[in-house]
């Protein structure tokens, strides 16, 4: 039986790469360690090793080819004395079994992926035709009165957005700089900071040890001072350490100084659950952090959002955490092709118009509750769905208004349940839209446990849309 | 990898072979020269004697107000530390330099000439405080003074210190951050993360601990494996220097070595200072932990204040001029004890202002 080589995972949120170059051809030998393609990423170009001893007996990939997904076949290798025609029951391009169950492990794929086409565009809501779903019964398409209308819309990563915004503000103040682990040389270790060595030089784009706390402190210390940093942490987990400086330091200054002492820091970098990395890399912050009063805390789901709220954050003069997720990095959305693209902090938005219930949520959630609204909507429940934006301070008139007039709310949160933005909207609702609700206020959030590694384990413990569809029916009593 | 000459292929040689020479991975320490006791002019000396002598004279005052209930919390008096800081500061650049310091403040703040009234006021909890009453004791700021606190979290000033060198440097505005910490905050881990970027990026920063010999109730001995602090930086590449507290003239002349180095490019230096703090670590210590011989034998002989008298002494500065200084400083220290219980508390509006600048 000649040896499958299939198209790697890259990182453990990769689904898909372009196999850039073969750098064998059909009948070479090659033999353990042998590059043999060059595969990329959106992060990066990787070269592609052997494993195994054998003869090139079909490429079946040619160069060049985009989009290929993670596990097809892309060549065979025949062991010694083996025919080297290539196995029948192999098709071209054809996902091997054994890979193919992991593109549901997160509860961004499949739904995000298929996003914006089955999905309403959650910015480009003028712009885009209006999707299906917003069916019969329903309010007109939520505008985004951000944006002004004919605006030219692009399609830009995530990723892209947040280092367009960086560059931007970097282009516009010298006090701004950005420092971090691998933020430079490296081009960021989520490829987020790519790009911006070469533009500013290493004075303004800093690689820093790692050393959060440490860094951390340094960015707090130069904030005061005057500068306006960015300080980049690999993943949120890591800030754990720092979290001192971010609380203690960047936090309470202002206000034990009786407001002398600005610290206009931006603390930023990935954070909720990633894909199979296990308890100490999957956590979500938001609430840690929205439980500050001193700290703003965003928390964004489009590029668009990412790239305003971003800009935002970076000239405001108060420290602000922004916790992205890296689920989300390499996703596209529609972002507003303007000179100075800025969103107000403290600002919901409203992504999907609806009557019959409200669900509230923010980040990935936010994927995962237009996957919801989707398929309910096939089932007659129009729900209007609010992303929060930013955390802290809490657009609580966004939620009560909605409530008004849906009468039930579902919060969906991809993060524990206890002591939750989930908890807070509760309360938010019982104690400012009592009179309005029909239905107790439900939360869907991940399950109260650390995250697993094993892929059937964390598939459960984290939010996904048929948990949205339950609990939706559930309050609106179906 | 410096060592490895890769230029010639090697010609295989009978083992052993003698190891090449190489240039020292670790080459020698660059140190600066030996500071000397600064020679002060009389004028200097009876200005150093008058700051050391407010600051004993408020810290006294503030304990009293402290028993009397005046002064909440957590306060932390400097008395017998007065030497480091006016020695250091005197020294600095007040439109470029900064200061930042745990929370054993109210010595530094005075000796960067800030309004007792104002920190007095600030002890009391009063709208007039220097950050109107809602720091207290270890959080004061003077950001018109470069002074940014008082900071209550054992070591945290120290990377941020770093961080406002890193401003420094970043400006290029000539500016020289002097952080302050204690024997205590020597042992936090974030000190020495903040040692390595400071000396990576050649950072414009006066290290100083004070060392009192006591991190609360556990002396240095007890707490640190290296009880010679000043080789704390040595894995960094950062020299220290060991000097006499007590000394306010071996303190100056300290400062200006550690100004040379550090103004000159060099990056981070390190200056550990003996010196010894008469009171509890707080109000509520009950400094179980030393003799009442051993505090009163170093009020005895090393005396800060007592040795610049003597300095004086020596200089032939009249005894009236002495005394002069003492009567205005305790009508000082009375005036702002005064002005710190009068003041009003602050009004209940400002529970919520400050928390964001930009209000939200």
């Amino acid at each position: 039986m000649p040896i499958e080589l299939k198209m790697p995972a890259l990182s453990p949120t990769m689904e898909e790469g372009t196999l850039a170059k073969w750098l064998v051809k059909e009948g070479d030998a090659v033999s353990s360690g042998d590059i043999l393609a060059e595969i990329e990423t959106d992060k990066a170009t990787m070269e592609f090793e052997a494993i195994d001893e054998g003869t090139i007996a079909k490429i079946l990939v040619p160069e060049g080819t985009d989009e290929v997904k993670v596990g097809t076949v892309i060549a065979l290798i025949a062991e010694e004395g083996e025919d080297t025609s290539p196995s029948p029951l192999v098709g071209e391009g054809q996902p091997s079994e054994a890979r193919q169950g992991e593109g549901s492990l997160q509860p961004a794929p499949p739904e995000m992926a298929q996003e914006p086409a089955a999905v309403p565009s959650p910015v480009a809501a003028d712009a885009a035709p209006p999707s299906p779903v917003r069916g019969k019964g329903t309010s007109a398409p939520a505008s985004d009165p951000d944006i002004p209308a004919g605006t030219e819309m692009v399609r830009t990563t995530l990723r892209e957005a947040l280092r367009d915004a960086m560059a931007e503000e970097m282009r516009a103040d010298d006090r701004v700089f950005v420092m971090g682990e691998e933020v430079a040389e490296y081009q960021g270790a989520y490829k987020v900071t790519q790009g911006l060595l070469e533009e500013f030089g290493p004075r303004r784009v800093i690689d820093t040890p790692i050393t959060e706390y440490g860094f951390a402190g340094v960015g707090t210390g130069a904030a005061m001072g005057g500068l306006k940093p960015i300080v980049e942490f690999m993943t949120f987990n890591f800030a754990m350490q720092a979290i001192d400086h971010i609380i203690n330091s960047a936090g309470k200054t202002n206000y034990m100084s009786g407001g002398q002492m600005r610290c206009p820091i931006v603390f930023r970098g990935p954070n909720g659950a990633a894909s199979r990395v296990a308890a100490q890399h999957s956590q979500n912050y938001g609430p840690w952090y929205a439980s500050v009063p001193g700290l703003i805390v965003i928390c964004p789901y489009s590029a668009a959002d990412a790239k305003g709220l971003l800009k935002a954050a970076i000239r405001s003069e108060d420290p602000v955490v922004f916790l992205e997720n890296e689920l989300l990095y390499g996703q596209s959305f529609e972002v507003p092709a303007l000179d100075d693209w800025v969103l107000p902090i403290g600002k919901a938005r409203t992504v999907r118009s609806g009557n019959d219930v409200t669900i509230v949520s923010y980040s990935i959630g936010v994927g995962v509750a237009l996957a919801a609204a989707e398929k309910l909507a096939e089932e007659g429940i129009e729900a209007e769905i609010i992303d929060l934006r930013t955390l802290r301070p809490l657009d609580t008139a966004a939620v009560l208004e909605s409530l008004r007039r849906t009468n039930r709310v579902v919060v969906v949160e991809e993060g524990w349940p206890v002591c939750s933005i989930a908890s807070e909207i509760v309360s938010v609702c019982m104690e400012q839209g009592f009179d309005d609700l029909d239905a107790p206020v439900t939360r869907v959030t991940n399950e109260d446990v650390p995250m697993p590694y094993a892929a059937n384990l964390e598939k459960l413990a984290l939010v996904d849309a048929a948990k949205v569809i339950k609990a939706v029916k559930a309050v609106c009593y179906r | 990898m410096a060592r490895a000459a890769t230029s010639k292929p090697a010609a295989p040689k009978p083992a052993p072979a003698k190891p090449p020479p190489r240039k020292s991975a670790t080459p020698a320490l660059a140190r600066p020269a030996e500071p000397t006791r600064y020679k002060a002019s009389k004028d200097q000396l009876l200005e150093f004697y008058r700051q050391m002598l407010l600051i004993r004279r408020f810290e006294e005052k503030a304990g009293q107000l402290y028993g009397l209930g005046l002064i909440g919390g957590f306060c932390h008096l400097y008395i017998g530390q007065e030497a480091v800081a006016v020695g250091l500061q005197s020294a600095l650049d007040g439109d470029k330099d900064s200061v930042i310091t745990g929370y054993r403040d109210h010595g530094h703040m005075l000796a960067y000439g800030l309004d007792p009234k104002t920190i007095m006021a600030e002890l009391t909890g009063r709208a007039a405080g220097i950050a109107r009453g809602k720091g207290g004791s270890m959080h004061m700021f003077s950001v018109e003074h470069r002074f940014y606190g008082g900071h209550g979290i054992v070591g945290a000033q120290v990377p941020l210190g770093t961080g406002l060198a890193f401003a420094h440097k970043y400006r290029k505005d000539g500016g020289v951050c002097l952080a302050y910490f204690g024997d205590g905050a020597a042992n936090q881990g974030q000190v020495y993360e903040a040692f390595n970027m400071a000396s990576l990026w050649k950072l414009p920063i006066i290290y100083v601990i004070e060392n009192n010999h006591y991190a609360m109730g556990t002396s240095v001995h007890r707490s640190s494996a290296e009880d010679q602090l000043c080789r704390r930086g040595n894995s960094f590449r950062i020299p220290g220097l060991q000097i006499d507290g007590m000394d306010v003239l071996a303190v100056r002349g300290a400062a200006e070595v550690a100004l040379e180095w550090v103004r000159g490019g060099k990056g981070p230096i390190l200056l550990e200072f003996k010196t010894y703090r008469y009171r509890g670590h707080s109000m509520s210590d009950p400094a179980k932990y030393r003799s009442r011989e051993e505090v009163q034998s170093v009020r005895d002989k090393s005396d800060p204040i007592e040795a610049v008298k003597r300095e004086l002494e020596k200089a032939e500065v009249s005894e009236e001029a002495m005394k002069a200084t003492d009567k205005e400083i305790k009508s000082i220290v009375a005036e702002a004890a005064d002005f710190a219980e009068q003041s009003p508390e602050p009004d209940p509006a400002e529970l919520y202002t400050d928390i964001l600048v930009e209000g939200r």
